[in-house]
């Protein structure tokens, strides 16, 4: 018989070596899987984990891992901050969408004047929009006690709606001859997020997603605010001892999560997209979720996690192009990862044990 | 000389890293009440946890009446006349009596038989006691004798009471022991776990006093000081706390007129609350445990808020401040309970101590963090209290209970309060800890701190505190001087709300 037994201390070596035993164990399942479906399993995992970074087109996809980890890292750093808290923001990807939409709003405002002050002020507005749609889940979660999952998961739907009415409405192309989606920012300088240094997929928004892991980073191992945040988490009633504003740190931990994410978006939908259209957002915000959990809510876990998880994206593109892999088995694979990573967690705070069954 | 009802032969249990019971031998007579003395961690819980068939000796055996005992579970052990009382119980709250001693019976009889009984049962042992009352309504004292009769019906030949007085009032104790008495007249023996010596002293024929897992020795306890038997438990001289002369400054904390719905659904309303306590004084507040404790702590640490003139310290009123301005203006607090309110568990002790450390000690720079102040403050506590543990940087939870909670006293005590308020200082804390800690207590009132310490122990407030008011339902009562309370008085102003009724043997 196992039994489990908890340890007095958190292991510090498990919680290093949860994510590494995580991804093996994936490797072999998901090897299993794609032998079960009749392909070569080694070619399939050396095609989803080593094509993308050092096959032939490597050249192409590297910038790539850039562009897709961007938003997933700054998207999940915020997440990270109300999760360590216990506030529980799932509507990452609304708040995306609102920010997108403010930030594109503010750039086609001042269509075709150039300026040298028209993206910064799209910055502000893009995570303004995120803040502001954030702030509904937080104040009615502050003033009525509501719950916050629900209601920032609900207002992501309300997003997509506000979409799909900006992309046929307000911020239509005037010279789009009538298809739906904005004018492509890409082609207006002065509002266009382009590459700082051509070919590498380096824009503003993965700069922003580094700096966010840094001042992420301070804010939870240096501050104040973030020693109340990581209380918070691990007791609620040591925190109001403590003296922890609880209604505060809800408004903070929703806010900058919003505002993270309404950023993710303006980079979004000034650089890598372009335009605001009804099939603008991919999924990112519901994605970052996993990332922040898969780099164990630490702003280094969460820069490496969302690398990883960009790489399972584009291998697994390749992948499906390639081997004729059906995206529902790569949608299985990364299943599979969250899984063994939340499974294997356990070994953190238990060990296993095998007892000698008792007798009698 | 006759066979022991039970004998325990050289029992051994070890845990990774610690031996609980290391080579544990003595015997059991046959209706003899047998006292467990120990601090806390000597290993008297593994040792009945042998016995009620919870935990395997690793060698070692135990004889019942002579024959080889060893108890895969707590059903076989129930089935050769074992019964335990916990410390904790294991009551539903919603459902009644009689639903709750059905629920721990292999095949329970039909509700009318078994309430009949359950009413045989309470009248026979002087626990008054109705089969149709919903347990959470009941007492404290109530709910263990829902355990008792629980174990009573199963006819046991050995019954085990883990600390059955800890919750109690003194009335209730007596009701208790009577009960106990008459069990023993009856040829039941009892193994009786405790740390409170004059209990022990008053109701015990034989104790095996237990340190570091081994057995140190046995004595009678009506022959034996109870000081003989602290010090026979702790393995050194005990200091008894000193209090030093002291005469009373002004007025450092006043609660006028409060009353508090409870912030919780099953919590106690504060129901106008008086209280005044000045600079040197150290007032006792007794009590059962739920009857408004943690309330009131919560009120004075800035939990609770409440009207600004509600809550006053030296004239000032901090009704309305959280808990980081009182702490600011010198009121300081320790909760009851150390894992998750005093204490976050999984965190360092580093960073326990700059949870209520960082105002007073100066632990943050416009809100950021000086981690190696943070540190040697943890270490001053660590090596003031003397908190035993391998350094700063482990979490609290893996401190035993008696060593958290000197640390978490130690942490306010080292900033110097103009006000300190405790609740169960010394719960769950063994002698030689206990007695540490209450020294510190009496040292910073001689230092002219004002101190409030909520308690259950009477013992306790008896020795520590200037004057004494008892906290019943929501209510205190007017403080009175603790030189010349008797006992009864002490039972009386506990409020009589609950077992009040004497035992009818």
């Amino acid at each position: 018989m196992i039994v489990l037994e908890k340890r007095p201390q958190p292991s510090q070596a498990w919680s290093y070596a949860t994510p590494v035993v995580a991804v093996l164990a994936t490797m072999v399942f998901g090897g299993l899987l794609f032998a079960a479906m009749g392909k070569d399993p080694v070619e399939a995992i050396r095609t989803i984990f080593w094509e993308p970074l050092f096959g032939e087109f490597a050249f192409y996809y590297r910038p790539q891992l850039l562009v897709k980890g961007a938003p997933l890292v700054l998207i999940a750093i915020g997440l990270s901050l109300g999760f360590r808290a216990g506030i529980w923001n799932i509507g990452a990807e609304g708040q995306y969408i609102v920010g997108a939409i403010c930030g594109a709003g503010v750039g086609l405002a001042f269509y075709p004047h150039e300026a040298w002050f028209i993206f910064p002020l799209m910055v502000i507005a893009g995570a303004f929009g995120g803040w502001i749609w954030a702030m509904i889940p937080a104040v009615l979660k502050v003033r009525f006690g509501t719950n916050e999952i629900l209601v920032s998961l609900m207002l992501v739907y309300v997003a997509e709606q506000l979409l799909a009415s900006m992309s046929l409405g307000l911020l239509k192309n005037p010279e789009g001859f009538g298809f739906p989606g904005s004018r492509n920012l890409q082609s207006y300088d002065s509002a266009h997020n382009a590459e700082l240094i051509t070919g590498t997929g380096m824009h503003w928004g993965v700069v922003a997603a580094f700096v966010a892991v840094i001042f992420s980073y301070v804010l939870l191992k240096r501050h104040m605010l973030g020693f109340h945040i990581r209380l918070t988490g691990e007791a609620p009633r040591a925190a109001r001892f403590a003296g922890v504003n609880p209604a505060r740190l809800i408004l903070f931990c929703l806010g900058t999560s919003g505002a993270l994410a309404g950023l993710a978006g303006l980079f979004e939908v000034s650089g890598p997209s372009g335009v605001v259209s009804i099939d603008f957002n991919v999924g990112y915000g519901f994605t970052a979720i996993i990332v922040a959990f898969l780099g164990r809510l630490h702003p280094v876990g969460i820069l490496l996690a969302g690398g990883l998880m960009a790489l399972t994206y584009i291998g697994g593109e390749i992948a499906q192009s390639q081997l004729g892999l059906p995206a529902a088995a790569i949608q299985v694979f990364q299943g599979m990862l969250l899984f063994f990573l939340l499974a294997l967690d356990l070994l953190t705070n238990y060990r296993i044990r095998a007892a000698r069954k008792e007798v009698a | 000389m006759t066979t022991p009802l039970l004998s325990l032969q050289g029992l051994t249990k070890a845990y990774p890293g610690v031996v609980a019971n290391d080579n544990v031998s003595f015997d059991i007579g046959e209706g003899e009440v047998h006292a467990l003395l120990g601090e806390n961690g000597a290993g008297k819980s593994t040792l009945v946890k042998m016995i009620y068939g919870l935990v395997k000796p690793d060698s070692g055996r135990m004889l019942l009446r002579g024959q080889p005992f060893a108890p895969p579970e707590p059903r076989a052990a129930r089935a050769d006349g074992i019964a335990m009382v916990f410390q904790h119980f294991s009551l539903f709250d919603a459902l009644n009596v009689a639903e709750n001693i059905a629920l721990g019976m292999e095949d329970p009889p039909p509700m009318g038989s078994l309430a009949s009984r359950i009413r045989e049962v309470s009248e026979t042992y002087g626990l008054p006691l109705d089969p149709y009352r919903t347990v959470g309504d009941l007492s404290a004292g109530e709910r263990q004798r829902v355990e008792i009769i629980r174990c009573l019906l199963q006819d046991p030949k050995l019954l085990i009471m883990d600390e059955p007085t800890s919750v109690l009032t003194p009335q209730e104790v007596e009701i208790l022991f009577e009960t106990l008495k008459k069990l023993r007249s009856e040829g039941t023996s009892i193994l009786y776990i405790s740390h409170k010596l004059e209990e022990i002293r008053t109701l015990c024929d034989h104790a095996t006093i237990l340190r570091l897992g081994k057995n140190v020795g046995e004595c009678v306890p009506a022959e034996t000081s109870a000081r003989d038997m602290a010090e026979l438990m702790v393995g050194s001289a005990l200091q008894t706390p000193e209090r030093a002369s002291r005469a009373f400054g002004e007025v450092a904390l006043d609660i006028i007129g409060l009353s508090v719905p409870s912030p919780t659904e099953f919590g106690t309303s504060l129901r106008n609350v008086h209280l005044t306590v000045r600079k040197g004084e150290v007032l006792g507040i007794g009590g059962v445990a739920g009857n408004g404790q943690d309330e009131l702590l919560g009120v004075l640490s800035g939990e609770i808020l409440t009207e600004a003139d509600a809550v006053k310290m030296a004239g000032q009123p901090v009704g309305r401040l959280g808990p980081t301005a009182r702490r600011r203006l010198g009121l300081l607090s320790a909760p009851e309970e150390r894992l998750g309110h005093a204490a976050a568990p999984d965190m360092s002790l580093t960073e326990n101590a700059l949870l209520t450390g960082s105002v007073r000690e100066n632990l943050e720079n416009r809100g950021f963090l000086k981690w190696a102040e943070a540190r040697s403050f943890a270490e001053r506590i660590i090596e003031a209290f003397d908190v035993r543990t391998p350094g700063p940087e482990n979490a609290a939870r893996s401190l035993s209970g008696g060593n958290l909670q000197k640390f978490v006293i130690g942490r306010e005590v080292l900033q110097n309060p103009e006000v300190l308020v405790v609740n169960q200082p010394t719960w769950g804390v063994d002698a030689a800890a206990a007695a540490a800690i209450r020294q510190a207590i009496l040292d910073l009132a001689s230092k002219g701190a004002a101190v409030v310490c909520i308690s259950q122990d009477l013992d306790e407030l008896m020795e520590i505190s200037d004057s004494f008011a008892a906290l019943n339902e929501g209510r205190l009562s007017t403080p009175r001087p603790t030189a010349g309370l008797t006992v009864e008085e002490i039972g009386l102003m506990l409020g009589g709300a609950h077992g009040m009724e004497v035992a009818h043997v």
